[in-house]
């Protein structure tokens, strides 16, 4: 248990240590037991002979040990407490699109509170003919629709701003997780409530809160929370984790994670924002000339390389080389993701895993014959509005360096010859 | 807070008659909110002061409110503590490099601050403040940020008369127009620079959280194991339910003390072995002058001073900087006085 907790970072000397002991030992296998080829083979082995564990030795099953890297991590010195503060899914090991709930990252205000289906309420007030209120079990019992979205703290990437600073994609992009959820449409729950109070409905606002002691609140348009937002008790088929707002949660399709609020209690129907602490104090982008910008929910489209990159260097030496990463857009579906090896003077179309869907990951391979010299990779991302992920430069010459949320930028890593890569930036 | 609470009334009549007319075109889920359900949870307040209760509080008593509730995060000046929040200072800072943004300096609504204290703190033990010790504490913050004077009192009344310096510091999100270069549906594929050089490496600045070193991996993995076993002898002679009890006691205390493997120093030390220990035990920690003095006269905690500093810390030790109101409770001092115990050095 302790061991799939604690993490290890693959560093660049331990990294070059296991290559120097991969190395000895082909070359021991070679001197003693060439002519018989691999003793994984030509042995039998333990598993081979005798058995494994028998069903139910786990009844809900966790990764492998040999798997215990694959972890969320903290960066300790970015927050003052761990109660409040944030960590970061481990992208750079994952494939596929969908984040599994166990290493998808967590975000707290005041800690991961263990809210029972029992004891959970949720409350819809305000500008509506009846407030009401609805246990879990009367959520059930609505009609329910599955979607794909992915949630990405507006912070992602937030450190980058000023300069390369984290060296590997969990920690610059890993702010982001990718879940198949189950839920009712938040209109399906406004409708019933009745909105004819509300009048106009253009002009009017929803407010969410959460059950939390922080009571993370966000102000909603009325269009928004009546066109995609769903009120989601399941994702990926199993109930929400504590650290994600079980029982339910706000899910804001494209929209920054922050409003996407946990252990969701509260919807009010207003004819204003609340203009709350994390709509004004925070989660506002502060330009270069000291005015900011608020209400900017909508994520902008973005990629990363997940490998090669810092955490998942390039094991093998030249030759048949997969690179993959992830693609999204909050404003739609990617259509294309274009790939450069050498800094962004030359691009070539990555092929897409699957069409791009709209708000959710996108997966994406360059399959390439690497010559094993220095590679500067970059990706960018481009979305069905026409939208193309930003050069870092282009913008900060918007922007200016003091924004913190929303840096959709294109990453570059520098890849050595030996297969290290490393967070630069690149004229 | 709705402006129409009295609909929330009439809903709750004619549930209460058994009659929903509203529900009819629905699927008649859920039932009506009572009034008083919606008073309890209906708490926001808009930048137009609709959800302000009732009340008022003056500086100066916002200012041991925030000493007994605030400062030991916020700093009693609210100039923040170590990596928390400031709430004073940083004006005219925010065209700056690095610009610092606090209530008086960045925050355009008095109501948010208003609301944020009354709901979400303090830290660890929210929702415990009158609406006259909101008004208070937020006087006071204003009176930090040279927004009023010492002798303010904030009321329900001259709440909007208050000018928030950086209330006109914000636009609505401009990016489809100030951007609209970005949607450039054919971005260039060929010989798109001259040249490429590398301007910054992330190594440089070798801030990436790494383990790299095994050995001191390894080592902590051998000297783990006889401290558990030690661990478990210490334990038997605790009572489980009480340190259970202070677990629970001990979140009022985990926003600035850790306990436990891989314990560091936060706001205050942390707090392995504490029990039996010497006060200012810890060399590299940043104790009160009292609190140094105290240890260098040999001074040991045992379970009686620790449960009459934790009873009530500044009464115990004038000039710590433990600004924790205490733990007025015996059964609560006992219970995380056991907690600890369970916690080796």
């Amino acid at each position: 248990m302790t061991e799939s907790v604690k993490g290890k970072v693959p560093s660049r000397r331990a990294f070059l240590k296991g290559a120097v002991a991969a190395g000895g030992a082909v070359a021991g296998a070679g001197m003693v037991r060439a002519a018989e080829g691999d003793p994984l083979i030509t042995e039998v082995q333990p598993w081979a002979s005798g058995f494994g564990e028998g069903v139910d030795a786990t009844p809900y099953g966790l990764p492998i040990r040999f798997e215990s890297d694959v972890v969320r991590r903290n960066v300790e010195w970015l927050t003052a407490d761990t109660i409040s503060s944030i960590n970061f899914t481990p992208i750079h090991a994952l494939d596929g699109t969908i984040t599994p709930q166990g290493c998808a990252f967590e975000r707290h205000h005041s800690g991961a509170i263990e809210l029972s289906k029992q004891d959970y309420r949720l409350m819809i007030n305000g500008l509506v003919d009846t407030p009401l209120v609805f246990t879990y079990a009367d959520l059930e019992r609505f009609p329910r629709e599955n979607h794909v979205y992915f949630c990405e703290c507006a912070a992602n990437t937030g450190m980058e701003w000023a300069g390369a600073q984290l060296n590997g994609a969990q920690f610059t992009h890993g702010m982001i997780h990718n879940m198949e959820y189950s839920g009712v449409p938040l209109r399906t729950l406004l409708e019933e409530a009745g909105l004819d109070p509300a009048g106009d409905l253009s002009d009017k606002w929803i407010y969410v809160e959460g059950a939390d002691a922080s009571s993370n609140g966000r102000s909603i348009p009325m269009d928004k929370a009546l066109d995609d937002v769903l009120v989601a008790f399941k994702a990926n088929g199993e109930a929400l984790r504590k650290e994600h707002g079980y029982p339910v949660r706000l899910v804001v399709p494209g929209w920054e994670g922050n409003m996407w609020v946990k252990w969701l209690r509260r919807v009010e129907v207003m004819d204003g924002p609340v203009e709350s602490r994390e709509e004004t104090s925070k989660y506002t982008d502060t330009l270069a000339d000291g005015t900011s910008r608020k209400w900017t929910w909508e994520m902008d489209a973005k990629s990363v390389i997940t490998s090669p990159s810092p955490q998942s260097p390039i094991p093998h030496g030249a030759g048949p080389l997969v690179i993959t990463g992830l693609a999204w857009s909050g404003r739609g579906a990617i259509d294309r993701v274009d790939v450069s090896i050498d800094g962004g003077e030359n691009w070539q179309t990555a092929r897409l895993a699957k069409p791009g869907e709209a708000k959710a990951l996108t997966r994406f391979y360059l399959d390439i014959e690497w010559d094993g010299s220095e590679m500067l990779l970059q990706s960018r991302a481009m979305d069905d509005t026409g939208y193309v992920q930003p050069t870092k430069e282009a913008l900060r010459e918007v922007r200016g360096e003091n924004s913190i949320y929303h840096n959709n930028c294109i990453q570059t890593w520098l890849v050595t010859p030996n297969g290290e890569a490393e967070n630069v930036e690149v004229s | 807070m709705s402006k129409y609470l009295n609909l929330g009334l009439i809903g709750a009549v004619a549930a209460s008659l058994g009659a929903a007319p509203a529900l009819a075109d629905g699927y008649g889920l859920g039932r009506a909110a009572t009034a008083d359900e919606i008073a309890a949870w209906d708490l926001d307040v808009m930048p137009d002061g609709t959800g302000l209760p009732e009340g008022s509080g003056s500086v100066s008593d916002g200012e041991d409110l925030f000493v007994e509730h605030c400062a030991v995060c916020h700093g009693d000046f609210a100039e923040g503590v170590g990596n928390w929040p400031a709430l004073a200072g940083g004006e005219g800072s925010l065209a700056d490099e690095d610009p610092v943004k606090t209530v008086g300096s960045y925050w355009p609504y008095l109501s948010t601050a208003w609301d944020y204290v009354h709901r979400s703190m303090p830290y660890g033990n929210a929702q415990i403040l009158s609406a006259d010790e909101t008004y208070a504490i937020v006087a006071y913050i204003l009176y930090s940020n040279y927004i009023v004077e010492d002798d303010f009192v904030l009321t329900k009344d001259n709440f909007l008369d208050v000018e928030m310096p950086n209330a006109d510091g914000f636009i609505v999100d401009d990016r489809e127009t100030a951007e609209a270069h970005f949607w450039d549906a054919e971005p260039c594929t060929e010989n798109c620079k001259d040249e490429v050089e590398i301007t910054m490496r992330a190594t440089v600045l070798d801030v990436t959280p790494q383990d790299d070193a095994e050995e001191a991996i390894a080592d902590q993995a051998a000297a783990e194991e006889p401290a558990a076993e030690e661990a478990e002898t210490q334990q038997a002679a605790l009572d489980p339910e009480l340190v259970a009890e202070g677990e629970k006691v001990f979140r009022k205390c985990q926003a600035c003390h850790q306990v436990g493997e891989g314990a560091k120093n936060r706001v205050g030390p942390q707090l392995n072995g504490i029990v039996g220990a010497s006060v200012g035990r810890i060399e590299d920690f940043r104790y009160s002058k009292p609190m140094a003095e105290l240890g260098e006269s040999g001074e040991v905690w045992t379970e009686d001073n620790l449960a009459a500093f934790l009873a009530k810390p500044r009464d115990f030790l004038k000039g710590t900087k433990m600004s924790f109101a205490g733990l007025r409770k015996e059964e609560d001092q006992a219970a995380v006085i056991e907690y600890l115990k369970s916690f080796e050095e």
